[in-house]
């Protein structure tokens, strides 16, 4: 399974990023073998429909999980359609930390 | 303190919100209360005919659990039936696909797609958590 964060940069000290559609970059976490991919996100400044495509993007990538700030409705059907979980962190955190948190547990 | 509950998954949640007698003599008795766990343990057993084992597994109990869950719904319809007492559906300890979970210790909300177990936060793994009234 994979686990998206959503982050404000391309490495482990950037902030988590509190949008979903709209978040600079996602990390992408592999459970199986432990890889760290930070991907591009080529939606963030596109005039509507952000949530949307990002969703179908992590059904793609057959992400299981999500954790971001905030889902907008359309990217939350999306999601509870596609039986992808949502996390959401209120907390100013980096994305390692998060990171690290998951590991754990 | 007792231990708490281990919230039972529903599938679909009753759609009625009570039943009452009609044509009796008398009064009526005060309403039984029908937990909605205990609507979805008489469905899945008698009306969709599946076996204990199967059914606890659907609502995320154990076997045992689902069988006094079982012998609760039998006593109470016998109870509202001969005491011609209404029924009235109510929430009961009860989780459904669409229920999101709070966690007590990182304060992380997540929902809970199919075939994901709701009892451990998404983020920290910590089973202090809590279900957000739907």
């Amino acid at each position: 399974m994979k686990t998206v964060i959503t982050a404000a940069g391309n490495n482990l000290s950037a902030a988590f990023d509190k949008r979903f559609g709209r978040a600079a970059w996602f990390c992408v976490y592999d459970h199986a073998n432990g890889a760290l991919v930070f991907e591009k996100n080529d939606f963030a400044d596109a005039q509507g429909g952000a949530g949307t495509k990002v969703s179908e993007l992590m059904v793609e990538w057959g992400v299981g999980k999500v954790i971001s700030g905030d889902f907008g409705p359309k990217a939350k059907d999306l999601l509870d359609r596609f039986k992808v979980q949502m996390v959401v962190v209120e907390e100013d955190a980096t994305v390692e930390t998060l990171l690290e948190r998951i590991k754990k547990s | 303190m007792a231990r708490p509950r281990r919230l039972r998954k529903i599938v679909a949640p009753p759609r009625f919100k009570g039943y009452r007698p009609h044509g009796h003599q008398g009064l009526t008795g005060k309403p039984v209360e029908l937990l909605y766990e205990e609507y979805e343990a008489l469905k899945l057993a008698d009306y969709d005919g599946l076996d204990h084992q199967a059914a606890s597994q659907l609502m995320g109990v154990s076997r045992p659990t689902f069988a006094r869950i079982y012998q609760s719904v039998r006593k109470k319809l016998a109870l509202a039936l001969v005491e011609t007492r209404p029924l009235v559906a109510v929430y009961g300890n009860a989780w459904m696909d669409k229920s999101w979970f709070v966690c007590n210790s990182c304060k992380a909300r997540y929902s809970v797609p199919e075939g994901v177990d709701g009892s451990r936060c998404a983020l920290c793994g910590s089973s202090s958590v809590e279900l957000i009234e739907p």
